[in-house]
């Protein structure tokens, strides 16, 4: 049953015009509708109800962790100051 | 990707707990607010509120999107489902409680009432059977609706109507801003839902009533981050709009879709069930698209219908006033398998949520 806010990243396979074939993982595949953005393949997206809402970017992904340990980081130099 | 990253490591959030602790005020209660349905969901599944201080409570706003469908809107489905009108809709709203009945009930008496996964499908079940006249019931926030946009863009066939009850975010924030009683002290922005908007529709909050509002993300990780990001907001007194979800969430948002989404909806005043009447926060399709609308093509208007049934705390809830646990019919009269308000059935609603995860 589909959760009306719920997004799913899933990979680009393969992109025809408006139509991705996209891997949700552990080989499940499924046409999504990529209207709203425009993937290549290899992006992740973020799928709500059957169209691609957004690429999301592995870099920014793995700059959120680099600056989650940073501000936890700053704050364990400054206890051990 | 995710193998390299660490949204749910134990060892990081239990240090994010740490700094929400020491960053915390003593004394008094900080109230944060979320409008998201998944949000509710990641902070029940994973416990979020047990890893804070007794005094940060965090709370959840209007972000179910089926719960907030007034009755008089279920009223008009099941109407045009016992008309003879196929109606497809998707799994959340099968059961939401009308006046009287819900779309299921109009199933059960036999009315034409399918599930999709998506407005596509829709598209395609009106396509394949052009002599059956269809409606889609559009539900859904601003995550939802530019997919009913791009579809109606694309024009769907003719047989195929919409009754749009798609509603927006941002003012229903403002209600809850403006509701003295409820003293918020921030918000933590729907993630999905600004994927698409983008930051600026929250910069009014900062800006115009000091409240703190962060967009986050739906890993537990976020969510405490987002709370450890209001709370330091607060203690130096500086509230502001800041951006945790950056791997999805972009300033401007999604403009593709904010360009379709006004190309075919304009917004007019809404009534959410529960809250009332919300300026601004519903979407109705604009005069070019108007042989679309259901309403007008099958004469269907219900102005009001009962929102809330007898006992039922729904309209406490979607505020966040009280908990589930603190409504007298919750896991009594209304429970998942026979829900009386529409907080118990959608897989969003607050009291369905609570319900899961008490039963786990």
């Amino acid at each position: 049953m589909i959760m009306m806010c719920l997004a799913i990243p899933a990979k680009i396979i393969s992109v025809k015009e408006d139509e991705a074939q996209v891997d949700f993982g552990k080989g499940v595949l499924r046409e999504v509708n990529v209207t709203l953005v425009s993937p290549q393949v290899g992006d992740y997206v973020l799928v709500h109800a059957g169209y691609a809402i957004q690429v999301l970017s592995e870099k920014e992904a793995l700059e959120t962790i680099r600056l989650w340990n940073e501000i936890l980081e700053a704050e364990a130099k400054i206890q051990q100051k | 990707m995710v193998e390299k990253l660490r949204f749910r490591d134990p060892d990081l959030a239990k240090r994010v707990a740490e700094k929400i602790h020491k960053i915390a005020p003593k004394e008094g209660t900080v109230k944060i607010c979320h409008v998201c349905g998944t949000h509710e969901w990641t902070i029940t599944h994973y416990g979020i509120r047990s890893l804070l201080p007794e005094n940060i409570e965090v709370i959840a706003g209007p972000g179910c999107p089926v719960c907030i469908v007034p009755a008089s809107e279920i009223d008009e489905t099941v109407q045009l489902a016992l008309k003879g009108v196929a109606i497809t809709c998707f799994g959340d709203v099968l059961r939401v409680p009308g006046s009287k009945m819900s779309p299921l009930d109009a199933k059960a008496e036999g009315a034409d009432v399918r599930v999709v996964y998506s407005v596509a499908d829709a598209v395609k079940m009106a396509e394949k059977e052009p002599e059956k006249d269809f409606a889609f019931f559009a539900v859904g926030f601003e995550t939802t609706a530019p997919s009913t946009a791009v579809e109606i863009i694309n024009k769907p066939p003719e047989n195929l109507s919409f009754l749009v009850s798609h509603r927006v975010i941002p003012p229903a924030m403002k209600l809850l801003v403006e509701m003295k009683d409820l003293s918020l002290n921030g918000f933590i922005a729907p993630g999905h839902v600004s994927t698409i908007i983008g930051l600026k529709p929250y910069e009014l909050f900062p800006k115009h009533y000091k409240m703190p509002v962060v967009v986050a993300g739906f890993e537990p990780i976020d969510v405490l981050f987002g709370v450890y990001m209001i709370l330091k907001q607060l203690s130096e007194n500086k509230p502001q709009l800041e951006n945790e979800y950056v791997r999805a969430v972009h300033w401007e948002g999604n403009t593709r879709a904010q360009e379709i989404m006004q190309k075919v909806f304009g917004t007019v005043d809404g009534n959410w069930r529960g809250l009332g009447t919300i300026p601004f926060s519903k979407l109705e399709l604009n005069e070019d698209f108007t042989s679309y609308d259901a309403h007008l093509k099958h004469d269907v208007k219900v102005e009001k219908g009962v929102d809330i049934q007898k006992g039922c705390r729904c309209h406490l809830i979607v505020i966040g006033k009280i908990r589930p646990t603190e409504c007298p019919l919750f896991m009594k009269a209304c429970t998942p398998h026979k829900p009386v308000g529409a907080c118990m059935v959608s897989t969003e609603g607050t009291c369905r949520i609570w319900a899961k995860t008490q039963t786990c």
